[in-house]
């Protein structure tokens, strides 16, 4: 394998800056931000440099690897820091510094006005690094840094601004659930270890051959858990929703692009082991199905703009898992979906921050409308997005959701057909939900008071927006022309060269099926949403609108079968230790008092100096014995 | 004379020289007493440099006969986890007394006899981990009670008194347990090698299992109570309640280690047998204590009293990691107990400045410091990160390797041992939003932030933190050689990979 010495530099730079923010304080308030876009860019530069060189090179010679220091080794426990890019992670690469690098030129203007935004630009530097780290890394151990580094930053973000309570309680949120995830990562390391005595990710794949098949499923399981810790899928979905409390750039960059796509990352990487656990893989098919309709359904209720995106990043996610869960002929799909959605959501989440920036913060989409004549260039690239999201030929999402739609109706027999009916049907929900988010804030007739002055937003802002823009349309085409995609990924995640066995149905009709539910979803929201849009959602509606507002009961699910019980049983523990463990010991404890209380007739007793005499009696002695010796 | 001994006996030089001081200046006792543990702190780096790492004998030994009729002898020597311990003692001892530098003027005594108790207490902290003579090793286990009974006693706060005694009774019922084993030990032996306490000459008895079990219990049930394993552990709390930071450092950040250390050096290397006998009952209380420590943590409404129990939690780990009696789960433990030296350091130093600058320990109390005092904020927060392991603290470092150590032999206990992660992050992360985030409770308005003092204080503790969490291998390479050596002892291997090649 060709060696580099420049994949260090990727994460050492924003690293390094991050620190120097952070440390120079107030110092710095000038220039920072200046700084971490800097390098932000010029990690985007040494990633382009990687990827035309890698292309350069013939298919089995492309990824290269770097060997850095010996980090952890005891026993046979060996792990070395080192690093590989191969077509996989450059993929990753590429999409994090440059939806990265965009994010931090639009956070110059958007954060313009916080008195801290040098420590959000450190942030941001902390959260490119470990997500580079994520990607870069070579064993599951190095991936479990960035892992946790990218989940410390998003919680710093999200609490940005944690002088409000909720917003820090959503920051705890997401910190917590994706520690339930990193107990799967956790324990999918040990697995790993103790299985083939490696946690690289190219021992692991050539021992996964000479393993049992459980051990395999308990794994897959593992990594699983972890992927849906981070990347908000059932069940550990709930933290979503609540993130969108940090700067919306944050939410497009972590919340939307990039972290919260690294489970789909963790799959794809771990494919030999899904590949060989048929029940796994089974396992990550569900759980996406179940995400992508839970998402689009919660989104079918969000009056927050920025929550509706949440929702929809949700089901999105659950179309790339359900994508992976498809085997060797659907990662290609689920990282190309993974591209195409991170330009156009991370777009519409630039859209939304530029309304919410001329609006005066204000996320109601109730309170909105007619913002497409104020702001034509947010509208214009939002509803570039919007086509590729909803999958209108030829915008991106047309080409990446349809391959998967497609991929699933494929996977034959029952299974082909309910997946591929779901991804279907969320396709129809995402078209309603997408739709009426553009009707409610770009149309119609304007409900906004004559305190808002929605302007467009500055240059450094809608650059940005233009760029994610020309990559909604454009992309998708790109990826899927000749393949490009599939033969690209081909020699990482499907060397055997895997192919649909049948077809169940033509690429033709599913895509006339899609536009058809797609056309429908787009026709119910307009007709609901073009008029009379009431201030305040109605109360007066059914109990199933009323639980698909409250996220489908997630929250009361959690709060009643993990949170009130751990409070109870928190109680229960203090109680039994002041009163049970400890008392028996006060309990000894008294009685000595007392009897000594009665010896003090005679003596002069506090416990304590007869503890204190003891000690120091038992020293004498041997101090005598010590002289008398002599 | 061995380095060790050099070492042992500095601080105590410096306490004669204390009292030698001119009366009236408490600054230069203060600096005094600081200038001898720097001095300490030097010796024993260049004792680390000169440590041979692909040794597992014992290294720098000196043995000098002292009771001769009952063969005692000082008999002093390194290996690497004492190695290891000596260096984070002689580290955080000049930290905390800088940290702490206010913390000896409203006690019962003087200033000078709080610094001549905690140099009093550096000797004996260096000897208890370089003991090979087990006899000397329970003196100054049993000695090392006085110090510390006076530290919070007589300058700690709250029920200080009360404090102190409970500490000093438990302790003293563990030490009497012990001396029990230690005379067992040594009438054994002089039936079958002759008199003597040399620990690697008694780990070669034949006892019966009987005995052997008895024998057993007396050790660890005193190092069960020094590092409190749960139900064992109820003195810790109130101990640290009542303790000033300085003291509580100290106390559970190395004192406490002396248990876990001990278990390593004595239980299993003299009664490896015994040991294999209680070692699913020691994993079940490990175990226990871990979740029990997290959930206890999460319900405090004093911070040095969550302090103690995520400490106790932590303890959990280490007894988990050794008595996993792998590789991993031995090196993991070792270096668990000098990460949770430095991470305690940081949380009770930390905790201890927000306290004085609050005149209270209650959690609810702070709120908002974040936007207030900044980088005592920042401090915090680093600690609280170490304290639930996040990856790139060293922490974390060791947290994995002790289950990843445990999982190769007892899966079922790793995988409940690991769900005390999502507790780590529910504890550290509630007491982060109480007292960081959210707005400045009223009264916290006008606190100031660290000065240079405590930023020179806590910056080494917090590059310890980062530096050996990317970097562990200096660390690790001068355990694992004991680490496997202890193995060996106990008969013992590292299981293999279970799908063959």
């Amino acid at each position: 394998m060709t060696t580099s010495s420049n994949l260090v530099y990727l994460i050492a730079l924003p690293l390094f800056s991050s620190a120097i923010l952070l440390l120079l304080g107030r110092i710095a308030d000038k220039w920072g931000h200046l700084v971490a876009t800097l390098v932000s860019a010029s990690t985007f530069v040494i990633a382009a440099v990687e990827f035309f060189a890698m292309r350069q090179r013939s298919g089995d010679a492309r990824a290269i690897h770097q060997d850095l220091f010996t980090w952890i080794s005891v026993g046979s426990f060996n792990v070395h820091a080192s690093l590989l890019l191969d077509q996989l992670s450059i993929c990753f690469v590429l999409l994090i510094t440059g939806v990265g690098t965009l994010i931090h030129i639009y956070s110059i203007a958007y954060m313009s006005h916080d008195h801290d935004r040098r420590r959000f630009f450190a942030f941001l530097n902390l959260f490119v690094a470990a997500m580079l780290l994520l990607v870069l890394g070579d064993s599951y151990l190095n991936l479990y840094v960035g892992w946790e580094g990218v989940g410390l930053a998003s919680y710093l973000l999200i609490g940005f601004w944690n002088q409000k309570p909720n917003y820090a309680v959503a920051a705890k949120k997401a910190f917590v659930a994706n520690r339930i995830g990193d107990v799967g990562l956790s324990l999918a390391i040990m697995i790993a270890f103790a299985q083939f005595g490696t946690v690289s990710f190219s021992g692991v794949e050539a021992g996964v051959p000479h393993a049992s098949t459980a051990a395999l499923t308990a794994l897959g399981a593992m990594l699983l858990l972890a992927a849906a810790g981070k990347s908000a899928q059932f069940p550990l979905q709930s933290w979503l929703g609540d993130a969108m409390a940090g700067p919306t750039p944050v939410s497009a960059l972590i919340h939307a692009a990039t972290m919260v796509t690294a489970g789909v990352y963790l799959i794809t990487r771990s494919h030999f082991v899904f590949d060989a656990s048929p029940t796994a893989q089974t396992m990550v098919l569900v759980v996406g199905a179940i995400t992508l309709l839970f998402g689009a359904l919660v989104g079918t209720a969000k009056d927050d703009i920025k929550k509706a995106l949440a929702a929809s990043t949700m089901s999105q996610i659950g179309y790339m898992i359900l994508a992976t869960g498809l085997g060797p002929v659907g990662y290609a799909f689920a990282i190309m979906h993974l591209l195409t959605h991170g330009f156009f959501k991370a777009g519409m989440f630039l859209g939304a921050g530029s309304v919410m920036h001329g609006m005066n913060d204000e996320v109601n989409m109730r309170r909105y409308g007619a913002i497409g004549k104020v702001m034509p260039i947010t509208a214009i690239t939002f509803g570039l997005g919007y086509l590729a999201i909803i999958g209108v030929p030829p915008f991106a999402g047309f080409y990446s959701k349809d391959k998967i739609i497609e991929t699933a109706f494929n996977a034959g027999g029952a299974k082909g057909v309910i997946v591929g009916g779901a991804a279907l049907l969320g396709a129809a929900i995402t078209a309603f939900y997408m739709t009426r988010v553009i009707v409610l804030t770009f149309t119609g007739t304007k409900r906004w008071d004559d305190e808002a002055h929605p302007h467009e937003s500055p240059s450094l802002m809608w650059i940005p927006m233009v760029v994610l823009a020309i990559g909604s349309v454009a992309s998708g085409f790109l990826f899927n022309s000749g393949h490009a995609m599939v033969n690209w990924l081909a020699p990482v995640v499907n060397a055997a060269g895997i192919h649909d066995e049948k077809e169940l149905l033509p690429p033709l009709t599913v895509s006339l099926l899609a536009l058809g539910v797609v056309a429908v979803g787009v026709a119910i929201a307009i007709l609901k949403y073009r008029t009379n849009v009431a201030a305040e959602a109605p109360e007066d509606v059914s109990i199933l609108t009323k639980i698909v507002r409250r996220d489908l009961l997630q929250d009361d699910f959690n709060d009643r079968v993990l949170v009130r019980p751990g409070q109870a049983l928190t109680r229960f523990f203090v109680a039994m230790d002041n009163n049970f463990i400890d008392g028996i010991v006060r309990g000894v404890g008294g009685v000595v008092a007392v009897s000594s209380t009665n010896l003090r007739k005679i003596q002069n007793g506090y416990v304590r100096s007869y503890a204190l005499i003891m000690v120091i009696g038992v020293l004498a002695l041997i101090a005598t014995i010590w002289m008398v010796t002599l | 004379m061995s380095i060790v001994s050099v070492l042992e006996l500095l601080p105590l030089i410096g306490v004669i020289g204390l009292f030698v001081l001119p009366k009236g200046s408490t600054t230069l006792v203060k600096q005094f007493a600081i200038g001898v543990s720097v001095v300490d702190l030097a010796i024993s780096i260049v004792m680390a440099l000169r440590f041979n790492r692909g040794v597992s004998a014992m290294q720098f030994v000196e043995s000098r006969n002292w009771i001769s009729s009952f063969g005692i002898k000082y008999a002093v020597g390194i290996d690497g986890i004492a190695l290891v311990l000596i260096l984070m003692t002689t580290v955080l001892v000049p930290i905390v007394l800088l940290a702490g530098w206010n913390e000896s003027e409203n006690g019962r005594w003087s200033p000078r006899v709080y610094y001549a108790l905690i140099l009093v207490l550096e000797t004996m902290m260096i000897g208890v981990f370089a003991a090979t003579d087990v006899f000397l090793f329970y003196v100054i286990f049993e000695a090392m009670l006085i110090p510390v009974y006076f530290l919070i006693g007589g300058y700690g706060r709250g029920e200080r008194a009360q404090a102190a005694m409970k500490f000093l009774l438990y302790s003293l019922l563990g030490g009497l347990l012990m001396l029990a084993a230690v005379i067992g030990t040594y009438v054994i032996a002089t039936n079958q090698i002759g008199s003597t306490f040399d620990v690697t000459a008694l780990s070669g008895l034949h006892i019966d299992s009987a005995t052997e079990n008895m024998l057993f219990l007396g050790f660890f049930i005193a190092f069960a109570i020094k590092a409190p394993l749960w139900p064992l552990h109820t003195w810790l709390p109130t101990a640290a309640k009542s303790a000033t930071p300085a003291t509580s450092v100290l106390l559970l950040g190395v004192l406490d280690k002396v248990g876990t250390y001990g278990m390593i050096r004595f239980c299993i290397t003299l009664f490896p047998h015994a040991a294999h006998t209680f070692t699913p009952a020691i994993i079940v209380l490990s175990l226990i204590s871990i979740l029990y420590g997290a959930f206890l943590a999460i319900g405090q409404k004093d911070i040095n009293g969550l302090i103690a129990f995520t400490s106790i939690s932590h303890f959990g780990f280490i007894t988990l990691g050794i008595f996993a009696m792998t590789s991993q789960g031995l090196t993991g433990a070792s270096l668990y107990m000098v990460n949770h030296g430095f991470s305690t350091a940081a949380l009770f130093l930390v905790a201890g400045w927000m306290a004085s600058r609050r005149g209270s320990t209650k959690i609810d109390d702070f709120g908002g410091l974040q936007r207030v005092t900044p980088v005592m904020a920042w401090a915090f927060f680093i600690a609280g990160m170490s304290a639930l392991a996040l990856p790139g603290l060293s922490s974390f470092v060791s947290e994995f390797l002790v289950l990843v150590g445990t999982f190769t032999r007892y899966p079922l206990a790793a995988i409940v041992g690991t769900t005390g992660i999502v507790l780590a992050a529910l504890y550290v992360l509630l007491t982060v939003q109480k007292s960081l985030h959210g707005p400045t409770t009223p009264g916290n308005e006008s606190l100031t932030d660290l000065n240079l003092r405590e930023k020179i204080a806590i910056a080494p503790v917090i590059a310890i933190l980062v530096f050996f969490g990317f970097f562990p291998k200096p660390i690790t390479d001068v355990l694992n050689p004991a680490s496997h050596q202890v193995m060996t002892h106990a008969g013992v291997e590292d299981p293999q990979p279970k799908a063959g090649k």
